[in-house]
């Protein structure tokens, strides 16, 4: 069942967005999302998207993946997209069925809230497909480390993000385990209506949890063992470092907002 | 004559200096009445290979915690190689000299990859990143896991989980290792494998080996063997010295090695065996002795 979990989307690759710093590729998505946000038109959506394709090629990501990160958002996009169509006020009224009608106004707001809904859940993909959790979590943590002047705990969120990955495949097994050894006591997880099964969760859940704080215990004593006194005096094997690479990068995002700022403020749709 | 080898043996350690000495180190738990490790003076040379021996609830995982100043003591006095843990600072130069393997695998790995794992110890110290990176080929090679570097921990069986934190602990070269039960949960084979990991780091890397175990066919491969019971020292010696008396150490509920049984049993039937059996090949060379007699 678990030889070969995996956690988050990673989809692992050797390609240069592989390789970019995680910090880039997380500074890099931000400007994706403002320049989706900021944008007022379709035209600077075929360019983003147009550019995300791009990015998608080059990593060498099949749009299976990016198709299939889209389904659990599907119902929100329809949900938006039905609002929209037939909540949006305006004058040319094409159908009008009581208080609903549709527009043009209205169409069009509902194509672009859902290509907007869709375009931001594809860059953001784009990130966690080509970053690896862990990786994610040290570019979080090397970002946040500013804000610790003002009592931002960067480290330790980034500690307990990393120690949560390593124990989830973990406690999945703990998991299956407890779950065989009850059935194996007779009891029945599949049968019965909501509130049975989560009763019969119970017997589940209790040595899972107690298991999980006995863990937390020893593995706390692991690491003091280790001389782990928290983040400070502490370095890193692999140290981020910013290169070439990553400098293009950050020229390419941002040139990419200033044209779409430049096509809103001309109001070229 | 073996015991005039063993007197040899214990002169050659004698001379040594200790790595470790307590001075009546007690410890309490908060709320218990007696004592978890009580009153012990012990002096561990440097170097050596000692098993601490001891039923469950003797108080031998405790005395390994009062090493590593994961506790502190409640009497009594610890120094770990000429440092004694009286500041946090203390605390942290003797965790780095004094490296411990726990006994659960799953629960001592901090990181989702091999590699950075065996890091994590260097990085608490503060280590340079070239350093951490030489520091950690070296003891994956050390270990034999070099091709696991990118490995999931959970892809790993138990007996590759704990070479993986044991190549964690040389990785911050201590020199002395506390194995605290670390083979019980493993199969007989990686147990043997971790065994002979600690062996070879004790003959070749001149690490001073603390193997608490309650397999007493593993103490009864080390130099000199401790055995506790009710937070005491009851027994200190060489494996021969303390597993030739089967009944003595039953006292401590512990049970000795099969062969001492087997040679305590043929004895009793008359056979004329030497004492001081308790390994198989040791066995097998007295019976043949015997036999060519016939």
């Amino acid at each position: 069942m678990l030889n070969n979990i995996s956690i988050g989307q990673y989809f692992p690759g050797d390609s240069i967005i592989h390789k970019l710093d995680p910090r880039t590729k997380i500074l890099f998505t931000l400007m994706f999302i403002v320049s989706i946000f900021i944008s007022k038109g379709f035209l600077c959506f075929f360019l983003i998207a147009a550019f995300a394709y791009l990015c998608m090629r080059i990593s060498k990501i099949s749009l299976k993946f990016i198709v299939r990160g889209l389904k659990p958002i599907l119902f929100i996009v329809a949900f938006t997209f039905l609002l929209n169509l037939f909540l949006s006020s305006g004058d040319d009224v094409i159908v009008k069925w009581g208080v609903l009608s549709i527009t043009f106004t209205g169409i069009r707001n509902a194509l672009f809230m859902a290509v907007r809904l869709i375009l931001l859940v594809t860059c953001t993909q784009l990130l966690t497909l080509t970053t690896s959790p862990i990786q994610l979590t040290d570019g979080l943590e090397r970002l946040f480390t500013p804000f610790k002047k003002i009592g931002f705990p960067a480290h330790e969120l980034a500690m307990m993000m990393s120690i949560a990955l390593r124990f989830i495949p973990t406690l999945i097994e703990e998991t299956d385990k407890i779950t065989k050894a009850q059935k194996a006591r007779g009891a029945d997880f599949e049968s019965g209506g909501v509130i049975k099964r989560v009763k019969a969760m119970i017997p589940l859940l209790v040595p899972l949890f107690v298991g999980a704080f006995r863990r937390a215990d020893e593995l706390a004593m692991a690491m003091e063992a280790r001389c782990y006194r928290g983040g400070t005096g502490r370095t890193k094997m692999r140290p981020l470092t910013y290169r070439k690479a990553d400098y293009c990068a950050f020229g390419i995002s941002f040139m990419l907002l200033l044209v779409v700022i430049a096509l809103n403020i001309l109001n070229v749709f | 004559m073996t015991w005039c080898a063993n007197i040899s043996v214990m002169g050659f350690e004698d001379m040594k200096e200790a790595i470790i000495s307590a001075k009546d180190l007690s410890f309490r738990y908060e709320g218990k009445e007696s004592y978890a490790v009580d009153h012990v003076n012990i002096e561990i040379e440097k170097g050596s290979f000692v098993a601490v021996l001891g039923r469950n609830g003797s108080g031998k995982s405790t005395f390994a915690k009062l090493l590593n100043v994961l506790i502190e003591p409640t009497e009594g006095e610890i120094s770990v190689c000429s440092l004694q843990p009286k500041t946090e600072d203390d605390a942290f130069a003797i965790r780095q000299k004094c490296g411990m393997v726990f006994q659960n695998p799953d629960n001592q790995m901090v990181a989702t990859i091999v590699e950075e794992d065996v890091a994590f110890g260097c990085e608490n110290l503060g280590v340079a990143p070239g350093e951490i990176v030489r520091r950690v080929d070296w003891s994956l090679r050390t270990v034999g896991m070099e091709e696991y570097r990118k490995a999931a921990p959970h892809m790993l069986s138990g007996g590759q989980k704990q070479r993986i934190a044991i190549a964690g602990v040389i990785a911050m070269l201590p020199e002395v290792i506390v194995f605290d039960e670390s083979t019980s949960m493993l199969d007989p084979s990686g147990r043997q494998d971790i065994f002979d990991l600690a062996m070879r780091l004790n003959k070749e890397n001149n690490v001073t080996v603390l193997w608490i175990t309650h397999f007493m066919e593993e103490a009864a491969k080390c130099d000199r063997v401790i055995v506790m019971d009710q937070g005491r020292v009851k027994m200190d010696g060489t494996a021969r010295e303390v597993f030739s008396d089967p009944k003595k150490i039953e006292k401590f509920g512990l049970e000795a090695p099969d062969m001492a049984k087997l040679a305590e049993a043929l004895r009793k039937e008359g056979l004329d065996l030497k004492d001081g059996i308790i390994t198989v090949d040791e066995m097998e060379v007295e019976l043949c002795r015997l036999l060519s007699k016939i």
